[in-house]
C-alpha cells in the first residue's frame, strides 16, 4: 500500500516535469534539452534556499524563476542567435552543470533537518505519504488549471499557434520569436518545481538528477497521449499528468519483476524510441497490408 | 496604398547559387485597385510578394504602405497592414488548433495578444454569419480542427481569415494551384466577391492566363526579375491570351518564344 501511495505521489511529482516537457516536444514543437538541467536547477536552488532557512514556498517560488530563466537563456540562443533549438538546450544545459554546482557548493545537498513543503503542510493524523501524496494533487491540480487558463488566452493561442504554424502566425501578425522564448520561459519554470519538489521528498538535491529527465518527460507524454488521448488541450494535459503516473507505475512493476535499478535509464529509453517509432511502424505495416 | 520603388533582391549573395530575383522593380498601387500578376516560372513573382510581406529583407529600394516606409519593418509588423493567403493550403491555418480558434487569431492581426480569454461566446455568432457567406457548411463546424478540413476549404477559410480585419493590401500567391479546377473556380469566385465587396487593394498572383484577364482591373507580367507589362482599365478589358503573348514577345524579345508558350 505504502509503495503503492510513493508510486502514485512520485507520479505527480514529476508530472510537472511531464507538463514541461509536453510544452514544448508537443505545443511548440521543439525538443528542448534544457529540462535536464533546469531540473536539478530547481532542485538546486530550492535546497540552498531551505538550508539558508526559506521557507518552503519562497524557495519553490524562486526555484521557479531560476528555471523560467534559464528556459529563456535558451529561447534567445535559438531566436535572437539561430542556434539550432536541440544544441541551444545543450548549451544551456552543459552550462546550468556548472551553475548548479556553484549554487550548491557541492555535489549533493540533503535535506534532513530543514522543513520541507511536506513536513511544514503535514496535516495532523496524516502519514508522511499520504501527505506527498495530497499536496502533490493540489499541486498538479494548480498547475494545470493555470496552464489550462493561460493556454486558452489570446497570448496563450498565439503560442499554440506559433508551435503549430509559424508562418501562420507571423502572417497575423505575432512575433514568433517572442512566442518561442516565453513557450521555453513557462516549460522550464514547471520543470524546475518539478525539480524542486522531487528534492525535498527524496530529501537532498544532486547536481546529476537531471540526468535522463527529458527521456522521463517524453515518455509520460507518449504514454499518456496514448492511453488517455489528445482530442482537446484540456484533454492532453489530463493524459500528460496521469501518463507520469502510469510510468511509475510501470517502472515500479519492473522494479518489482526484479529488473536492477541501473538498468531503468535504459529500459526508458528503449520505451521512449519504441514508442516515437510506433507511428512509422504502424504507416508501414498498413502499407503492406495494402499492398498484399 | 502600395508603392515599391526600384527594389532589389538578391539569394545566397557571392555563392554559385547566387540569384538576382528583382531587379528594380517599381509599381504603385492606388486604392482599391486589384492587379493580377503572371510571369514564367522564376520570374520573381513570389519573391516580390514576400519581399511586401516582409519574409526576407530587400537589398535596396523602398516599400510603402498608405505613405508609410515599412521597408524595414518585420514581417509580423506588416502584418497589421497585410492580409495573406499562399499556396499552400496548409500554409495558411493552424491545423492542430479549431475553425474557431483560428478565426478568434485572424480577427485580432496586428494587435498585441492579452490575456484575455481567446474565443468569446458573443465572437461565435460573428464566426458563424462568416463561415455562412463561404456556402460550404462549414458555420456548423466551428469546433472542428482545421487539418480535418479539404484543401479548397482551407483556402476560402484563410481568404476570410486574410480579410477579417479589412488588411491596406491583400497578398495571393497561386491560392488556387493546389486545388482541383471546380475547387480552384469557387475559390476564385469568392476571391473576386471579396475583393470587390470590400473594394480591398489586391495582388493576386496566378498561373491561369484566363484568370488573370478575367480577374481585376489591372495585369503586370514579371520576366526575369522586372515587370515587362502593366496594363489596366479598358485596354486590360479588351486583352485577348493572344494579346499577351504577342506583349510578352515584343518585350522580352523574339528569342524568349518558348518561355512564352509556357505560360499559355
Ligand atoms: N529563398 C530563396 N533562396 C534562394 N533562391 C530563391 C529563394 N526564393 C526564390 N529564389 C529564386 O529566385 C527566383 C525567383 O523565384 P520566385 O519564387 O519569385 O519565382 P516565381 O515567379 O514565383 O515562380 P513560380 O511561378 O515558379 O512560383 C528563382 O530563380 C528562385 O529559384
Ligand atoms: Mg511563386
Amino acid at each position: 500500500m505504502i509503495l503503492a501511495i510513493s508510486t502514485v505521489s512520485q507520479g505527480l511529482l514529476w508530472a510537472l516535469l511531464a507538463l514541461g516537457v509536453y510544452l514544448t516536444f508537443r505545443v511548440l514543437d521543439i525538443a528542448d534539452l534544457t529540462v535536464e538541467g533546469s531540473f536539478p536547477l530547481g532542485a538546486a536552488v530550492a535546497a540552498t534556499l531551505l538550508t539558508d532557512g526559506w521557507s518552503p514556498i519562497p524557495a519553490i517560488l524562486i526555484a521557479c524563476i531560476a528555471g523560467m530563466i534559464s528556459g529563456v537563456v535558451t529561447g534567445i540562443l535559438t531566436t535572437k542567435l539561430k542556434i539550432p533549438a536541440l544544441l541551444a538546450g545543450i548549451l544551456t544545459m552543459i552550462a546550468l552543470y556548472s551553475v548548479n554546482l556553484r549554487i550548491m557548493g557541492k555535489a549533493n545537498l540533503p535535506l534532513l533537518k530543514q522543513e520541507t513543503l511536506f513536513t511544514m503542510y503535514q496535516p495532523e493524523g496524516l502519514s508522511m505519504p499520504v501527505t506527498v501524496l495530497l499536496i502533490g494533487f493540489i499541486v498538479v491540480l494548480f498547475v494545470a488549471m493555470i496552464n489550462y487558463w493561460f493556454f486558452g488566452t489570446e497570448l496563450g493561442a498565439a503560442v499554440r499557434a506559433t508551435g503549430c504554424n509559424p508562418r501562420m502566425i507571423r502572417a497575423n501578425g505575432i512575433n514568433t520569436d517572442v512566442m518561442i522564448v516565453l513557450g521555453l520561459l513557462l516549460s522550464n519554470g514547471l520543470v524546475a518545481i518539478s525539480g524542486a519538489l522531487v528534492a525535498q521528498n527524496n530529501g537532498f538535491a544532486d547536481v546529476g538528477m537531471g540526468v535522463g529527465t527529458i527521456v522521463i518527460g517524453l515518455a509520460s507524454v507518449i504514454i499518456g497521449e496514448v492511453l488517455f488521448g489528445t482530442r482537446s488541450f484540456k484533454n492532453s494535459l489530463i493524459s500528460v499528468i496521469l501518463g507520469s503516473i502510469v510510468y511509475r507505475i510501470v517502472i515500479a512493476v519492473v522494479l518489482q519483476m526484479g529488473m536492477p535499478p541501473n538498468d531503468l535509464k535504459l529500459f526508458t529509453a528503449i520505451l521512449v524510441a519504441a514508442a516515437l517509432s510506433l507511428p512509422l511502424l504502424q504507416a508501414k505495416i498498413k502499407k503492406r497490408s495494402v499492398q498484399a | 496604398m502600395l508603392r515599391i520603388d526600384n527594389i532589389h533582391k538578391t539569394f545566397n549573395p557571392g555563392t554559385i547559387t547566387e540569384k538576382h530575383a528583382l531587379k528594380g522593380v517599381s509599381i504603385h498601387l492606388p486604392p482599391g485597385e486589384f492587379v493580377t500578376v503572371i510571369g514564367g516560372n522564376g520570374a520573381g513573382k513570389s519573391t516580390l510578394m514576400n519581399s511586401i510581406a516582409g519574409t526576407f529583407p530587400v537589398d535596396s529600394g523602398q516599400i510603402a504602405i498608405d505613405g508609410i516606409d515599412i521597408t524595414r519593418w518585420a514581417e509580423h509588423e506588416r502584418a497589421k497592414f497585410i492580409g495573406r493567403v499562399f499556396q499552400d493550403p496548409m500554409m495558411g491555418t493552424a491545423a492542430d488548433m479549431m475553425i474557431e480558434e483560428n478565426l478568434a487569431i485572424a480577427s485580432r492581426r496586428g494587435k498585441t495578444p492579452t490575456l484575455r480569454w481567446s474565443s468569446k461566446a458573443e465572437d461565435q455568432d460573428r464566426f458563424r454569419e462568416l463561415l455562412k457567406s463561404l456556402n460550404l457548411g462549414l458555420e456548423d463546424r466551428l469546433e472542428s480542427k482545421v487539418g480535418l478540413l479539404s484543401g479548397g476549404q482551407r483556402q476560402a477559410l484563410t481568404l476570410l481569415m486574410a480579410t477579417m480585419v479589412k488588411p491596406k493590401l491583400l497578398l495571393l500567391d497561386e491560392h488556387t494551384a493546389a486545388l482541383d479546377p471546380k475547387t480552384a473556380e469557387k475559390v476564385l469566385n469568392l476571391t473576386e466577391k471579396i475583393v470587390t465587396e470590400r473594394n480591398l487593394t489586391t495582388l493576386m498572383i496566378t498561373h491561369n492566363m484566363r484568370d488573370a484577364l478575367k480577374l481585376g482591373n489591372r495585369l503586370i507580367m514579371m520576366y526575369d526579375g522586372k515587370i515587362l507589362v502593366d496594363v489596366r482599365g479598358d485596354e486590360k478589358k479588351n486583352l485577348t491570351v493572344k494579346d499577351l503573348l504577342a506583349m510578352f514577345e515584343k518585350a522580352a524579345g523574339s528569342e524568349l518564344t518558348s518561355d512564352a508558350l509556357l505560360l499559355s
